[in-house]
């Protein structure tokens, strides 16, 4: 006889596996698939028509290491580094304004620094060409003060992708952030404090060591975002220069070189992949490897 | 008292930040109601944008089509989504694999996976359209419901299970009328968010809408129009689209007090 008491909640069951297989069905031939396929792809050779011809070869993932394209590479994160380095002191020095808020308020603020993140990425971007460009605020403004000289461009620059950036991952890094600060309690910097800590050495070797996994989030996250990203350079660089992001774009859009693009795509997942892992060691370490493995 | 001067920073901080996240969008929203449409002088205050957006066909039918793909792809994405979450919680023990695929929809770059979509869809030999978009944006919607209702199975009080099945429920009703039901709250929140994460979003669907203007979505409209410069139609455009995501999101997280994923 089958016992139906415990059966829905055991483990061993094969019910949950029943419950999940359709989306993992679905993440398999949606996900996993098409990322294998470029995985493979990365190795073929480019057809003189644009199409795929099917030889192995490895002139892709060397051609991404060709000067050329990887000065593009290192442009790219170098944008991406500085990007979410701003964003990492900017949105750390918001969470800690927030955490320091009084408790009852924290939830509001929070919700209000996240807002912006959660609407229309294009709509945010478009934004700063509204302030930045020839015609736009900015120059209005300096004119209305009385600034009468030439003013340089600031649309279509590496700062201007910078700025963009940063303001549409800040909310995000605030939100790593905010994380860990809220969970300290305010009893170890009084400790610190009572110790005879001033208040800078408190921070500096009490509440920043313990909010390092907040902040490694948030920067590895801004980075990913960032390195890949075509929408900001298009429009906040302008075609100015080219990111990775741009590039993957040219090579399946316009230059139809798709195992190149592959190639491209490969390497950056590689990059990410690194980074998370950093970012999970950064983690561990910070929780003192207590932690029991799992799984 | 140091700790007085300490708030006051804190409190500048804030401004600075807040400032720095709202002028942006708001000087965007005041100028879609600036009658002359200029950003160099307010003119008077004018609705007539709005009203130039209902005369664009190009928008009127670019909207039409964001409408269909974000409403079967958060329909698929939330039953899909909400499944997921019960069986990971019930089965508590999951390997690391799983985790891995479950978040990894979340994490990996736009542009890949719509490359990657992209060149299955071609190489299959499948016709591209809406439909394509529509399965597409499912696969990350599906990561976002999952996250949030997984967060308020986290709070779940399984006994409420345990009474029901000694009840004599079967799995099926336990499931339809006990699990779902606590669940609800979260299960909305989820739909509301995959809802406005499909409206907003560009790049998955820029690649795997095949080509031709059949199947332009509101982003990819607004993207085409971004590049030719400002106009006060974009303005009113991005207000109103703006707007959707933020009473989606006020309603998601009212909705849902376990806040959004990552929070």
């Amino acid at each position: 006889m089958q016992a139906p008491v415990n059966g829905f909640l055991m483990s061993t069951d094969r019910r949950p596996m029943l419950l999940m297989t359709p989306a993992l069905l679905w993440l398999f031939g949606l996900m996993v698939v098409p990322c294998l396929l470029i995985l493979v792809l990365a190795f073929f050779r480019r057809g003189i028509y644009g199409g795929i011809e099917y030889t192995w070869t490895f002139e892709n993932i060397a051609l991404v290491f060709d000067p050329l394209y990887f000065q593009i590479f290192m442009k790219s994160a170098g944008i991406a580094g500085l990007s979410a380095a701003i964003a990492c002191v900017l949105g750390y020095a918001a969470a800690y304004a927030i955490a320091a808020m009084p408790r009852r308020h924290q939830p509001l603020l929070l919700f209000f620094a996240v807002l912006p993140f959660w609407s229309n990425y294009l709509v945010r971007t478009y934004a700063w060409i509204v302030l930045l460009n020839r015609e736009g605020l900015i120059v209005n403004l300096a004119r209305w003060i009385g600034y009468e000289g030439e003013l340089p461009s600031m649309l279509y620059t590496e700062q201007a992708v910078v700025i963009g950036l940063v303001y549409n991952y800040l909310p995000f890094v605030i939100l790593s952030c905010y994380a860990p600060l809220s969970r300290l309690s305010p009893e170890i910097a009084e400790a610190s404090r009572d110790l005879g800590g001033s208040a800078w050495t408190t921070f500096r070797r009490v509440t920043l060591p313990m909010t390092v996994p907040g902040i490694a989030t948030g920067f590895v996250f801004v980075f990913v975002l960032s390195i890949g990203n075509f929408v900001t350079p298009a429009l906040l660089g302008g075609g100015q220069f080219q990111m990775i992001g741009n590039l993957v774009y040219a090579q399946f859009l316009t230059a139809n070189d798709w195992p190149f693009g592959a190639a491209l795509s490969m390497v950056l997942i590689a990059v990410m992949l690194g980074l998370l892992m950093g970012q999970a060691v950064v983690a561990e370490r910070a929780s003192g490897g207590k932690r029991a493995p799992d799984g | 008292m140091a700790d007085r001067n300490t708030f006051r920073l804190m409190l500048l901080i804030l401004g600075v930040v807040f400032a720095f996240l709202y002028i942006p969008i708001s000087v965007l929203v005041g100028l879609s109601f600036n009658e002359g449409g200029l950003p160099t002088a307010w003119t008077g205050f004018s609705t007539k944008w709005y009203g130039a957006l209902l005369e664009n066909d190009d928008i009127l039918k670019a909207a039409g089509n964001t409408l269909i793909v974000a409403v079967f792809s958060t329909l698929l994405s939330t039953i899909l989504g909400t499944l997921l979450a019960v069986g990971v919680e019930i089965r508590r023990r999951n390997g690391k694999w799983l985790e891995t695929v479950i978040f990894a929809p979340m994490i990996i770059p736009d542009i890949v996976l719509a490359i990657a979509l992209l060149s299955m869809f071609s190489l299959m030999g499948v016709k591209m359209g809406l439909h394509t978009i529509i399965v597409s944006h499912v696969v990350f919607n599906l990561a976002f419901v999952c996250a949030v209702v997984r967060a308020r199975l986290k709070s779940f009080d399984w006994s409420i299970v345990e009474a029901s099945a000694d009840l004599g429920g079967s799995t099926l009703n336990t499931l339809r009328r006990v699990v779902i039901p606590v669940l609800m709250p979260a299960i909305i929140a989820g739909a509301l968010l995959a809802f406005t994460l499909s409206v907003d979003e560009f790049i998955i669907a820029f690649f795997t809408a095949g080509a031709g203007r059949s199947s332009i979505t509101l982003p990819m409209q607004i993207f085409a129009m971004i590049r030719f410069g400002v106009t006060p139609e974009i303005n009113a455009l991005a207000t109103l689209v703006m707007s959707v995501s933020v009473v989606a999101l006020a309603l998601s997280q009212r909705l849902n007090k376990g806040g959004l994923p990552g929070q």
